[in-house]
């Protein structure tokens, strides 16, 4: 197996949120297989600094999967070629020598480019900010037995907390659907007593967020469940669904 | 109650319940067309379609029968609309390849435009003919409903005569494969908007779905074919 490839690269390139944007090509030689994609990125923005030209912006941070912040469009996919794995997680080895890797911004009017591959993604923080959480402190650990929880409620709540919030199932949604992302975020608290509490109003903000932002309807394709870093289940959709439904014939 | 409807889930509500409706006629109007393939000159056909014609319940039910259909056309292409906007004009230059994402989901609307289509020519075909313009081929006939002799329109007759037309049966199966598509993902679809749907339920209903959508593509493809194969002259 070969341990150092030569890629070429077409990056999106957008001076800022109103410029109209292009893609540049660069060349990558002597990449190491076993570098990460973003780790391939850094490669090719330090030889973009030493040559005195702009580095490519990207979202970064934590660089292990779970902070939510890459994003990137990879030949066709959200967070490239790898399955449940983030494109910080998504190593070089996926790629043959000499291969051509387009990379592209998310695409959704919900997320604006700000600048190259950075989108605005605040958006989905507006939707937290209208529902997604529980108002009450909740202290500190409380006794194991003291509220039951049923095992398989348990790991669903804990499935769904596993959304990042990255943005993959809008970047994939052919809908520009936010559904999966907001069902997440409602499902993880929806299965729980604690959450319980405040599930009727959380549904109806959130959804009513979710909207106003301009996102669209769902229509049941599953791009979001199949591109989605984390494998959260279009079950949580109807999860939403329901929760939203039963909420709204309350009033 | 306009706050419900006018939200995201609410107009995809009632894209559900109109769809669920309209499959609920799909079973009827399938049944009462398996008659046809009764080899007894038409005359348990003509007594489907006189009880169909003359039952006070289905009368009350074809407007709303109509309605549905009108929501489900009407919302299809609102929130179609309102998807292209909310997805943006810009595309990805590398394509779509994500995997695993069926045709059908992807192509409702086109699936809905090819039915709604063939509704149009055949509304034009046979409901026009039955309730407004009358047709020569209608002309009563005698039939024994339950060992009563009945006069009845002779409505077997005018679907014969316009199934001895190759190129409208070939519109007709067309269509019926359309459908049957739509219906693929329609199916389960309906069920997970109106909530009903989990990690098991999913597999049931998509199984359920595609059953159904066989069931019907299959249906009113073969009862053109073989009215027109083995029932003229």
């Amino acid at each position: 197996m070969e341990n150092s490839i030569n890629i070429k690269l077409k990056v999106w390139r957008q001076a800022g949120p109103k410029a109209k944007g292009r893609f540049e090509t660069y060349e990558l030689s002597n990449i190491s297989t076993d570098s990460s994609f973003l780790e391939m990125l850094d490669i090719l923005n330090e030889q973009l600094i030493n040559k005195g030209e702009e580095p490519v912006a990207f979202d970064h941070d934590c660089r292990e999967g779970i902070c939510g912040m890459c994003s990137l469009y990879i030949n066709g996919r959200p967070h490239g070629p790898d399955d449940d794995v983030t494109t910080c997680q998504l190593h070089m080895r996926k790629f043959k020598d000499g291969q051509t890797i387009t990379i592209e911004p998310w695409r959704s009017a919900g997320f604006p480019v700000i600048k190259d591959l950075i989108v605005d993604r605040t958006a989905f923080d507006q939707i937290i900010a209208a529902g997604g959480y529980v108002s009450v402190n909740t202290g500190g650990i409380p006794d194991a037995n003291a509220i039951p929880i049923p095992k398989p409620e348990a790991d669903e709540a804990m499935d769904a907390a596993s959304c990042i919030g990255c943005g993959a199932c809008v970047a994939a949604c052919k809908n520009g659907s936010a559904m999966l992302f907001v069902s997440a975020k409602v499902s993880q608290m929806a299965l729980l007593p604690q959450g319980r509490v405040e599930a009727t109003r959380r549904a109806k903000n959130m959804v009513a967020k979710m909207d106003e932002l301009g996102f669209g309807n769902c229509t049941n394709t599953g791009a979001c469940e199949v591109e989605c870093p984390k494998g959260i289940s279009l079950a949580n959709i109807a999860r939403l669904n329901r929760e939203f439904l039963k909420a709204k014939l309350q009033d | 109650m306009s706050s419900t409807l006018g939200s995201s889930i609410g107009k995809k509500l009632l894209m559900s319940l109109s769809g669920l409706f309209l499959i609920m006629f799909l079973l009827v109007h399938l049944t009462v067309n398996s008659f046809l393939l009764i080899p007894d000159g038409g005359e348990f056909f003509n007594a489907g379609a006189h009880f169909m014609a003359t039952t006070p319940a289905i009368r009350v039910i074809e407007p709303l029968l109509a309605i549905g259909f009108l929501v489900h056309i009407l919302y299809g292409v609102k929130l179609t609309l309102e998807n292209r906007k909310a997805r943006g004009s810009a595309r990805y230059a590398s394509g779509k390849k994500t995997t695993g994402v069926t045709w059908a989901s992807q192509n409702m609307l086109v699936l809905g435009i090819t039915v709604g289509a063939f509704l149009v020519l055949h509304i034009a075909h046979f409901w026009v003919k039955m309730k407004l313009t009358g047709d020569p081929l209608l002309e009563h006939t005698a039939i024994s409903i339950g060992g009563v002799e009945t006069e009845v329109e002779n409505a077997y007759a005018l679907v014969n005569h316009t199934f001895s037309y190759l190129w409208i049966v070939i519109v007709y199966v067309v269509a019926a494969v359309g459908l049957a598509i739509h219906l693929s993902h329609g199916f389960w679809s309906a069920f997970q908007t109106i909530g009903f749907s989990n990690q098991i339920w999913r597999k049931r209903l998509t199984v359920l779905g595609n059953l159904f959508a066989i069931l019907i593509g299959f249906g009113f493809s073969i009862i053109p074919i073989l009215q027109y194969l083995f029932y003229q002259g």
